[in-house]
């Protein structure tokens, strides 16, 4: 039997196998497809204080190997996802991960403050770094003072476990989560979408209304899983690595470059079955390999 | 409640050099599949296809397991789905998205245009059932294009408009005499390219009648996760894939 259990601080997951917010709804929309309550957690859909219509159609481009998109938030706000959204999730056995967004730091602070009082609820993601939204989003995850700034504010108002999310889009992504480790931070996810966008050449249009939008899939794997390593091994705190996972072989390989616990994003969309498929072939791997704990793989690349 | 479920290529139907119909078939049974929902496939043998494709069902048997899908090659997904070969694995997820309401329709008009026809034989089909005088209006370039029309012929009448006048009426099929004449119908129902519906809907604000229309817009996933398909309502962005594809085009804000 292999330990598949994961602990950062408070978040305890059942194995390090979750879905990465902005891919998976809120849960229930795979329901039919899948058994919730086999997953380890379930980053949701992005909150934000009100609600977003997001950004005007069209806000997808299929590219090699990915996907571009420019949702931009689409949501009905925090209160309507606490009232409204939760009560129907909250019974799953797995962890319910709210993923948090705000165009000002105060907003951050406020959606947090709603997410600390609920008591199932024990982990939140700070999302420093979504490339969709005109004003804050991803501007405070690419410089260091202001991903400093937004993580301290949320931690004085967070008392569980605080996760960030972090921004490919950056020069030295170390930096960055150094310095939201250096405030708090309990853990770091990365990575969020690359900034890309993609034009057809017949129409001279770009393909997205807000034309540049963030690219994720298989495409960009290999930059994720060298971000994951190089952040790994500069700081302390656990790694949530993700982008481009699309089966166990993957997710193996970002446990190997240091990451605790594992999203898949894209990968719901083409196979909503595909988390558990994954869940399965991580333990077989383990009994292959004669591995007695996942958390034995966590930055175990073997380098000589 | 939605499937994930494995079909094998039986055959296709080659109705000219871009337009096909692909019958899969499976040894389980098939969900229920109500006019207007769709399907999302997984191109078999294209690695260079990431995302699923939408489509459209066309007709589904439950004696034989069968399901088919008019296929209009528009590009590599359309195209490879279009050159499988006997044994291939077809996954698909259905049923997917709303459907046509039909209560209260005594005289119906179905309009498409393109690879808008899809839905029509499903719809067609229940309306007749249900006692429903249908009109069937396709609109395509030429004569070539015209497809399905024997089908839709066993159903109800029709009524076709080609834009160089090699069959039917010459021009778009708003251009058609039908709106220019007594108005019979007391619904109308539409799918098509988006500019073709939009047109259609502001006929059926003159006419005084209700209008449907299936629309296509692109999407990751389609059931509801991606939230990428999206329509401008007048309440609000709403996905195709879970809200729609059918929409009453009173509620739309195009």
């Amino acid at each position: 039997m292999v330990d598949f259990g994961i602990q950062i601080k408070d978040l305890k997951l059942k194995n390090p196998v979750t879905t990465a917010s902005g891919t998976f709804g809120f849960g229930e929309e795979f329901t039919d497809f899948m058994d919730l309550n086999k997953l380890g957690g379930i980053f949701v859909k992005g909150l934000t204080l009100k609600h977003r219509e997001g950004n005007p159609y069209p806000r997808m481009a299929e590219t090699p190997s990915g996907m571009l998109n420019a949702v931009g938030l689409q949501n009905k706000g925090v209160d309507y996802f606490i009232n409204t959204i939760y009560p129907n999730i909250k019974d799953f056995d797995t962890e319910i991960i709210p993923n948090v967004n705000g165009s000002t730091i105060e907003d951050y602070v406020e959606v947090t403050e709603k997410l600390n009082e609920i008591e199932g609820i024990h982990s939140i993601e700070l999302n420093i770094s979504c490339p969709n939204v005109k004003e804050g989003g991803m501007a405070f995850g690419v410089s260091c003072p202001s991903a400093i700034a937004v993580t301290e504010a949320v931690r004085k108002a967070y008392d569980k476990t605080l996760i960030v999310k972090l921004s490919p889009n950056v020069t030295d992504i170390t930096e960055i989560a150094k310095g939201v480790e250096s405030v708090g931070a309990d853990a770091v996810s990365l990575v969020n979408t690359f900034l890309a966008m993609a034009i057809d050449a017949n129409t001279r249009k770009p393909l997205l209304s807000t034309i540049t939008g963030g690219l994720s899939g298989p495409a960009i794997k290999p930059i994720a899983l060298r971000m994951v390593w190089q952040v790994f091994n500069a700081v302390q705190i656990p790694v949530i690595g993700m982008c481009g996972i699309m089966n166990a072989t993957d997710a193996i390989e970002f446990i190997l470059a240091g990451s605790t616990v594992i999203q898949i994003g894209t990968a719901n969309f083409i196979d909503p079955q595909i988390s558990v498929k994954i869940i399965e072939g991580i333990e077989l791997y383990c009994k292959q390999q004669n591995v007695d704990a996942v958390s034995d793989l966590i930055g175990a690349m073997v380098t000589k | 409640m939605k499937r994930i479920q494995d079909f094998k290529f039986k055959e296709y139907k080659w109705l000219n050099y871009q337009n096909y119909i692909l019958t899969l078939k499976t040894t389980d049974t098939i969900a229920e599949i109500k006019p207007g929902n769709f399907a999302e496939l997984k191109i078999p043998n294209a690695p260079d296809v990431f995302l699923r494709r939408p489509l459209s069902v066309l007709d589904v048997d439950h004696d034989e397991n069968t399901i088919s899908f008019y296929v209009k090659i528009i590009g590599k997904g359309t195209e490879k789905l279009g050159k499988l070969r006997g044994g291939d694995k077809v996954n698909v997820i259905y049923p997917l998205g709303n459907s046509f309401s039909i209560n209260g329709t005594n005289k119906a008009l179905l309009v498409g245009g393109g690879s808008g026809i899809a839905p029509f034989i499903l719809l067609g089909r229940e309306l007749k059932q249900k006692g429903v005088e249908i009109t069937f209006l396709i609109g395509a370039r030429t004569k070539e294009d015209v497809l399905l029309t024997n089908e839709f012929k066993k159903l109800g009448d029709v009524l076709v408009t080609t834009e160089d006048g090699t069959m039917g009426q010459t021009g778009l099929v708003t251009h058609h005499s039908v709106f220019s004449e007594e108005f019979q119908f007391d619904k109308i129902y539409t799918c098509g390219p988006d500019p073709m519906m939009k047109a259609i809907a502001e006929i059926a604000v003159e006419k005084g009648v209700d209008c449907e229309a299936s629309l296509e817009n692109m999407m990751a996933c389609g059931f509801g996760a991606c939230l990428c398909c999206v329509v401008e309502t007048h309440g609000g962005n709403k996905c195709v894939c879970t809200e729609g594809p059918v929409f009453n085009t009173k509620d739309l804000a195009w």
